[in-house]
């Protein structure tokens, strides 16, 4: 619980760290006791521990990185540190390089730096997902579909998108985000607190607005694991339209490399 | 030897994440579906050579796939489970300490009962005992519920079990914590809960339901494995999964 408090106010304070202008005082990497090493300080400090001990300490830290991502949740690199890494701290570079290799060469997973300022990272996947599969093997889970048309409409909208839009929309979808609804609970929670400390979506208040407004965009992880090619495709069928018809959308979804990647496991 | 992991052993591995437990059916398909994924080549009867080479892997981060029989159908059923932490600690991210006594309280009747069963009521009760924060009624069953979801716990029919990753998982746990309480089927030495039990008292070995139907299956009658004395208990039919591959 204490974490999660914790975790949306970091949250909070590197989404300002994007459009620095809204923010005042931005708290500093609040992490006065670790210093990255140097090379040699990390070379002394594993020439006095065993290897057994420097594995143990990666098994751990792999733990702590498939627990957390569990809930989707981002790493700070500061509670790592002090609640995992602890006195390993001096060879912290080497423990991270063989805890990404290892999500990297076991899991398929690649660890990635989503706010290089307070160094806050996620997991995320690097295979593709593959059509129809997930039905036979893995439970689907509702929210990503929730997840899905929210992000489709920003995306189709341009990139940013007013609240109201979205929670018209939902309402259409018999989704209504002042009810309780049954499959997601509460609807306004599950968008603006949930999906927002998963980083899929980033919500932030239009300023000067009274009462506040609030607009949408995509978060980091989706980004990074959403392909905008796929939603295309998936508006193509909905409207029974060529996906290239919206041309600034369609040379969007295919000029990152991430994208194009999967939409070709689609075609399969 | 332990070959290399590829994409295949991976996508496997993510969707054991995912899913914590598969039965021995799902865990076949999962494999095809895997191998064909990434054109690796696919042989149906290396399932558990696939699974050794993605456990040489886990063992150095202390997690395994570890295959146990389910206590409810006598299926196969291949588990992730975390080596690290054995004990009821390892569900602390996910559970508050209060909510894990009653988790702790409700093995102690599960495991203290002959048939491997506590009774809503009976966990109810044992709540009033707690020493952490107490929990209400409605929160109790809501904790139920959750353990249910989270597959620690099987219920039926107001009756809970513990559920078969539980068992695969905390087996070494509940080992060492139950000593003296905890006994192994005197057919498949697993431990045993939900069971038969010989009534000759200087005897009372256990069988598991399903280990129960394999072993008296065609036999005109049913005597104890250890003391011949005559067995009691009505024998279960040997259940057959639908698509079960022949042995």
């Amino acid at each position: 619980m204490t974490q999660r408090k914790r975790l949306s106010t970091t949250q909070s304070s590197s989404q300002s760290a994007r459009q620095p202008g809204t923010l005042v005082a931005q708290e500093e990497d609040d992490d006065p006791t670790f210093t990255q090493p140097s090379t040699s300080q990390v070379q002394r400090g594993l020439e006095k521990l065993t290897s057994a001990q420097v594995d143990q300490k990666t098994a751990e830290v792999v733990q702590y990185f498939l627990v957390k991502d569990q809930k989707k949740i981002p790493i700070r690199r500061a509670d790592l540190v002090k609640h995992v890494v602890k006195d390993y701290r001096n060879i912290y570079p080497e423990i991270m390089k063989r805890v990404v290799r290892t999500f990297d060469q076991v899991f398929g997973l690649k660890v990635v730096e989503i706010d290089t300022k307070n160094h806050t990272y996620i997991l995320v996947n690097k295979l593709e997902t593959v059509e129809g599969a997930s039905s036979i093997n893995s439970p689907t889970n509702p929210k990503m579909g929730l997840l899905f048309v929210i992000l489709s409409v920003i995306f189709m909208k341009g990139g940013v998108v007013r609240e109201g839009l979205i929670w018209n929309t939902l309402k259409k979808l018999r989704v209504d985000p002042g009810e309780k609804h049954e499959e997601f609970g509460d609807v306004k929670r599950v968008v603006t607190d949930e999906f927002v400390r998963q980083r899929y979506l980033e919500y932030v208040r239009i300023p000067h607005t009274e009462p506040a407004e609030h607009e949408f965009r995509w978060g980091q992880r989706a980004d990074m694991e959403v392909s905008k090619a796929k939603i295309l495709e998936f508006m193509g069928q909905l409207h029974e339209q060529d996906p290239q018809s919206w041309s600034q959308q369609y040379r969007e979804a295919h000029s990152s490399p991430n994208s194009t990647q999967a939409s070709t496991s689609s075609q399969r | 030897m332990s070959r290399q992991m590829g994409d295949s052993h991976r996508r496997f591995l993510q969707t054991m994440m995912v899913n914590g437990i598969v039965d021995e059916q799902g865990a076949r398909t999962l494999y095809q579906h895997c191998c064909e994924t990434h054109n690796t080549q696919y042989a149906p009867d290396k399932l558990d050579e696939f699974i050794d080479t993605i456990n040489s892997k886990l063992q150095p981060m202390f997690m395994q796939i570890r295959k146990g029989m389910s206590e409810d159908n006598g299926q196969q059923y291949y588990a992730l489970v975390n080596m690290a932490e054995t004990d009821v600690t390892r569900m602390s991210s996910d559970y508050a300490d209060n909510e894990l006594e009653l988790f702790r309280k409700t093995m102690d009747l599960i495991v203290g009962s002959e048939n491997g069963k506590a009774s809503s009521t009976d966990i109810l009760n044992s709540a009033d005992t707690m020493t952490s924060k107490k929990l209400k009624k409605s929160e109790t069953e809501h904790l139920l519920n959750r353990l249910v979801h989270d597959k620690w716990l099987s219920e039926k029919r107001g009756e809970y079990t513990l559920s078969t990753r539980c068992i695969i998982e905390m087996e070494p746990y509940i080992r060492t914590m139950y000593q003296d309480q905890v006994k192994v089927c005197q057919i498949c030495h697993n431990i045993a809960f939900q069971c038969q039990i010989c009534e000759n008292p200087t005897c009372g070995i256990k069988i598991h339901n399903p280990c129960v139907a394999r072993y008296f299956k065609g036999r005109s009658e049913p005597r104890c494995p250890a003391c011949d004395d005559f067995w009691p208990h009505e024998i279960p039919e040997v259940r057959r999964p639908k698509s079960q591959s022949r042995r």
